[in-house]
């Protein structure tokens, strides 16, 4: 079979184009709102943990962090998100992006936390004590003293990680979800050529990590600049 | 103004200060001296409570500070300013935000009569073009200066020194002292850790000698320099004068 043909079969025919632009739609959809939930958990994580590190306030819930963080990075993705679909939300009529949002949401959020506290950690104990010596509360010192600087450190490094969870929804399949990787695979499986789909789906993967990597590339140049004004 | 008794700090079971009792009256220029290690940076940190003292008792005001909820200890510290080695400036914040963060933040001005305040501050520390600059553009004299700005902004009734002058090159250490000897001349209550002998005799009404967690020794400038008593004291100046 040619080259050509095999492109008509696979995209052309039956419009099974239509099976990655609708899979790149979902992905994009579970991406984006999971980055936003493992931002904002990622952010209160990391808040909770440098609060005890170094005030030694908040016990009780640096140790539910700290066990969250443990469960979540001590074990693969694709087995939370079977067991939030699965066991979880078993007997919950729910949508399977919702599920696949909270997943990957909830995962990204342990990764989200220890950059942030490491961002949090990285600025100088002396921004706290200047804040501290004006009468600034330990919350004010923090939203207005600590976290923008913790924050700019950070970004780039927040961006790569919504980057890796944009690849890591790819197991979505799981769930019987159809994002851009299923999409690929249903083509295959209709078409019984594996060549053209998957490396299309891959194609497809790497074009929006190379156009995101760039924005990050942009921001941290912008971010440095900024340092030496 | 401010009392001290009995104060005792350990750190990890190592003890810093082994029980100081003084008395600092309004008005008063408090220069402490003393070798590295001999505690004077952790006395001066224990006054607005920056370190927990372990024991003893902190008076400022009739109200005793080791005694005191968080809340209440944020309301002293507005009236207490620090101005530290480092000058921890916010770096991400203009030098007009440095200075007006916190009265703002603490809602004890707006922030036009912030701006206002800050104008007349830097025109005070002799900066008044720097406004709208970021601290990484500054000298470190002038980080200093507006570091003294920005505790100067809370009105604060006295201001304690942490080695203001130690982290400076030598050809700025002139304009921060004589910042601060204006300072001391305008009537401001000062406590000041400091290296600087040639400060201490010219501005401070009090210095005390510390050595070992205890204040070893203390005198007005003249005689403290000229008839010190303790051994200790004799062979720490012949090292630095």
């Amino acid at each position: 079979m040619s080259f050509t043909e095999s492109f008509r079969q696979n995209f052309i025919e039956d419009d099974r184009w239509q099976y990655l632009t609708e899979g790149l739609k979902t992905t994009l959809v579970i991406t984006f709102f999971a980055v936003l939930i493992g931002m904002v958990l990622g952010f209160i994580v990391a808040v909770i943990r440098s609060t005890y590190l170094r005030t030694k306030k908040l016990l009780i819930p640096d140790l539910i962090c700290r066990l969250y963080l443990t469960v979540i990075r001590g074990t693969p993705v694709v087995v939370q998100l079977l067991i939030i679909y699965f066991v979880i939300f078993a007997s919950v009529p729910i949508s399977k992006t919702l599920v696949a949002v909270i997943a990957f949401g909830i995962n990204s959020g342990a990764y989200v936390a220890e950059i942030v506290r490491g961002g949090i950690m990285a600025v100088d104990i002396g921004q706290l004590e200047a804040g501290r010596s004006l009468g600034l509360n330990y919350r004010q010192t923090m939203v207005s003293i600590i976290l923008p600087q913790a924050l700019k450190t950070v970004l780039p490094a927040l961006a790569n990680e919504a980057i890796v969870l944009l690849k890591e929804t790819s197991v979505a399949g799981y769930i019987a979800i159809a994002d851009l990787t299923k999409g690929g695979d249903i083509i295959r499986s209709q078409t019984f050529s594996a060549f053209m789909p998957l490396i299309a789906v891959a194609l497809i993967y790497l074009t929006m990590v190379i156009i995101l990597s760039r924005l990050v590339n942009l921001l941290e140049r912008r971010l440095t600049r900024n340092d030496k004004r | 103004m401010i009392s001290v008794k009995d104060l005792k700090k350990e750190f990890h079971g190592t003890p810093v200060l082994r029980g100081i009792t003084e008395h600092i009256e309004k008005g008063e220029k408090v220069v402490i001296i003393g070798p590295s290690g001999s505690g004077k940076s952790t006395f001066l940190r224990c006054l607005n409570l920056m370190e927990r003292p372990t024991s003893g008792e902190i008076w400022f005001d009739g109200q005793e500070l080791t005694k005191l909820r968080d809340r209440d200890i944020n309301h002293v510290r507005q009236r207490m300013g620090m101005v530290f080695q480092h000058f921890n400036l916010f770096p991400h914040l203009t030098i007009r935000k440095n200075i007006t963060l916190a009265p703002v933040k603490l809602r004890l001005m707006s922030q036009e009569e912030a701006d206002k305040k800050a104008e007349e501050l830097l025109r005070r520390v002799g900066l008044p073009d720097k406004a709208e600059d970021y601290p990484a553009s500054l000298s470190g004299g002038q980080k200093q200066r507006i570091a003294i700005a920005r505790a100067l902004a809370m009105n604060p009734e006295v201001i304690l020194f942490d080695e203001p002058t130690s982290a400076l090159d030598p050809e700025m250490v002139g304009e921060v002292l004589a910042l601060m000897k204006q300072l001391a001349d305008d009537g401001m209550t000062m406590v000041v850790v400091t290296h600087e002998m040639g400060f201490a005799r010219e501005v401070a009404s009090r210095i005390l000698f510390m050595a070992d967690g205890v204040v070893m020794e203390q005198n007005t400038p003249d005689k403290f320099f000229t008839q010190p008593e303790s051994q200790r004291l004799k062979d720490f100046l012949s090292k630095v004068l």
